[in-house]
């Protein structure tokens, strides 16, 4: 029988489900997460099965209901607490980051906040400089703080329900273009732990690490590559903190050259995390320079001509591996450029 | 108010007032290694509170939180061996003194950001009621809170929801050295309950009877699920802003000011009310005295010959 497929955003919705009927601790708020759409679905189902008692609306007061979460937490909760964009995120770093990343460690672990806190990074329909911002960097510098940007429904469903299961806060960013995307899915319950990365395809010439929405950039790369005869390891971190520095290094010693693609922006970004690690503890097995590929450094345009300029495509991504590889790349990274979804995703939001 | 109320309330404030004089006694020496807020004069917040709470009521405080957890029912050597950052400290050499906390008698914890818990003791009130329990939580903030956002957001949310929580505002006037009136624009604070629709009510922070009355009140409505309660106790800190120390000499306030709210001291008004209400005998309130101060001196003891954390201990509690 073949797999059961699902969407993206459909496992991220099983995953609430299943938690909340395994777990009566277990509850989900939000802005705007009970209205009929649901966050792009993927709050529908558990607030038909669970009611408003468990899945509910919320005022537009994002720092204090982080802070509800980490005190809810704190005395024996499991919540979620939903955010349509990465961007609200920067109302409530007080409490993510001096409360729910602090307060176990404060209490000499005699408290825990075990919180799962989901956002989304929008992209494309020139969503502009405060709907696309993609966070991940800011987080994962924070000790007390697991972050995860799970790329497949797979991974989607098994890091939420992992996420459920720790004992500590948990920040998910969700990239918007993945909502749609499909993948096999098992019904039952599972987890993927954090920390252990996802090896997409193996390769000997060029370690790719793609973050997110980034991982199924490198796909159509990956092909571009092999027609250049350059095999492309690729590899989704999908935990960054907790990151699988083994399946990097590892992948990096043998293949000597390392590409990190990242849906944030370059400086202090998790691509100079990756580089880094690399510099740090594989530099003698390096045969190039470790090359980033990532926003360009500036905040996110609105307009389409300057948007499809901002994002690496997979052009890009193979030309910066051939390049890497070869020293010179023959792929054409003009105008014809295009990112995956550009034509698929037309807004509004 | 029963004998039995006001030996409770007595005894907090004893326990805060001395727990306090022993600190400043001792910094000194140098020997507690952390910024120290000192609780003293504002005792009766606390203790009027406090005892009017079941032991598994919560409450949340904030950087200078030492009475609320000495009069919630915290045990000093855990204290003390805190302060002194020892591995038997409260939590584990780890917090210090703005980060005291005892989940066994119900205190979460301290934050030293202003406004810091006032959400988190929503979250644990929003969790009593879906659990189904009754217990009731307090967060104690002092007047600077009320500037936060989270305090509004905060005070709009467990309205909205009808939670189980008294929001308590100790208004000692004074924000480090900056005073209420050139940084609130309405200095009655007990009135912002009435655009949150919840009860508001100020009390005086000399008299712990009008704490501990007001306290009564709104732990019974938030009981019954009739939700929250805001109480401003009018008070005044003794001390300096951080450290065992005065602090008129800087001019913010002047020795008399200090004197005349010395003078009004809250643990010697409520023992000289309680005395001559037949509800606690001066020979009672000196037993009560000798005792805490014997606790103290051997919590003091315990702290200074506790061993300090080992070098893992630092990569645990995550």
């Amino acid at each position: 029988m073949a797999e059961r497929e699902l969407k993206y955003s459909q496992a991220i919705s099983e995953a609430h489900v299943q938690s909340l009927e395994r777990d009566p601790s277990v509850f989900l708020m939000g802005v705007g997460i009970a209205d009929p759409t649901g966050l792009f679905g993927t709050t529908l189902e558990a607030r038909k099965k669970f009611g408003n008692a468990r899945v509910f609306d919320t005022p537009m007061s994002e720092n204090t209901l982080t802070g509800v979460g980490v005190g809810a937490a704190m005395c024996g909760m499991r919540p979620v607490l939903i955010h349509a964009r990465n961007d609200f995120l920067l109302l409530t770093m007080d409490q993510i980051v001096n409360h729910a990343a602090k307060w176990s460690y404060m209490a000499g672990g005699k408290l825990k906040v075990p919180f799962l806190i989901r956002a989304i990074i929008g992209r494309g329909w020139g969503q502009a400089a405060q709907h696309s911002q993609s966070l991940q960097a800011l987080f994962a510098h924070i000790p007390g703080l697991q972050v995860i940007m799970p790329a497949t429904p797979y991974d989607a469903k098994g890091m939420i329900l992992q996420a459920m299961e720790s004992d500590m806060t948990t920040v998910c960013i969700e990239h918007r273009w993945l909502y749609e995307k499909t993948g096999p899915v098992p019904e039952k319950h599972y987890t993927v732990p954090f920390g252990k990365g996802r090896l997409v395809k193996e390769g000997k010439d060029v370690t790719i690490v793609a973050v997110s929405h980034m991982a199924l950039e490198a796909l159509p790369a990956l092909e571009e590559l092999s027609k250049a005869d350059i095999s492309a390891e690729l590899i989704d971190p999908r935990s960054l903190r907790p990151l699988d520095e083994d399946m990097i290094l590892t992948s990096v010693k043998k293949t000597g050259r390392l590409l990190v693609v990242d849906t944030g922006w370059k400086t202090c970004g998790i691509s100079a995390e990756i580089a880094a690690l690399a510099a740090e503890k594989a530099l003698r097995y390096l045969k190039e320079p470790p090359v980033r590929l990532t926003l360009a450094d500036v905040p996110t345009p609105c307009s389409p001509v300057l948007e499809a300029l901002y994002y690496p495509t997979p052009k890009d991504i193979a030309a910066a591996a051939e390049k890497l590889v070869k020293g010179t790349s023959h792929a054409d990274t003009g105008d014809s450029s295009k990112p995956l979804r550009e034509k698929e995703f037309t807004g509004p939001f | 108010m029963t004998p039995e109320a006001a030996k409770k309330i007595y005894s907090a404030l004893v326990r805060c007032r001395l727990f306090e004089d022993k600190i400043a006694e001792l910094y000194p020496q140098k020997e507690m290694k952390c910024p120290t807020h000192l609780s003293t004069g504002q005792e009766a917040a606390a203790s009027g509170v406090c005892a009017a709470l079941r032991k598994d009521d919560r409450v949340f405080s904030t950087h200078r939180c030492h009475s609320h957890i000495v009069a919630k029912g915290g045990d000093f050597k855990a204290l003390m061996a805190e302060l002194y950052g020892k591995a038997t400290g409260c939590s584990k050499g780890k917090g210090g003194s703005m980060h005291f906390l005892e989940p066994e008698i119900g205190m979460m914890g301290s934050s030293a950001i202003v406004g810091g818990t006032v959400p988190l003791a929503v979250g644990s009130a929003l969790s009593s009621v879906m659990q189904g329990k009754d217990n009731v939580t307090v967060a104690f903030f002092g007047d600077g809170g009320l500037e936060q956002g989270s305090f509004h957001e905060s005070m709009s949310f467990a309205s909205l929801k009808k939670l189980p929580i008294l929001f308590v505002a100790e208004n000692n006037d004074m924000a480090t050295c900056t005073h209420l009136d050139v940084r609130q624009p309405y200095p009655e604070l007990y009135k912002h309950a009435e655009s949150y629709a919840m009860p508001g009510v100020r009390t005086d922070g000399t008299r712990a009877e009008t704490v501990y009355e007001a306290a009564v009140k709104a732990v019974a409505r938030a009981r019954k699920g009739q939700g929250p309660s805001f109480i401003e106790v009018v008070c005044y800190r003794w001390k300096e802003h951080v450290g065992p120390n005065t602090d008129f000499h800087l001019g913010h306030r002047t020795k008399e000011e200090l004197e005349s709210w010395m003078a009004k001291d809250p643990v010697k008004l409520f023992g000289e009310m309680a005395e001559k209400k037949k509800l606690l005998s001066g020979a009672d309130q000196k037993k009560i005295q000798a005792d805490v101060t014997e606790q103290i001196d051997e919590a003091v003891a315990f702290a200074k010959s506790s061993p300090f954390p080992e070098p893992a201990a630092m990569y645990q509690d995550m």
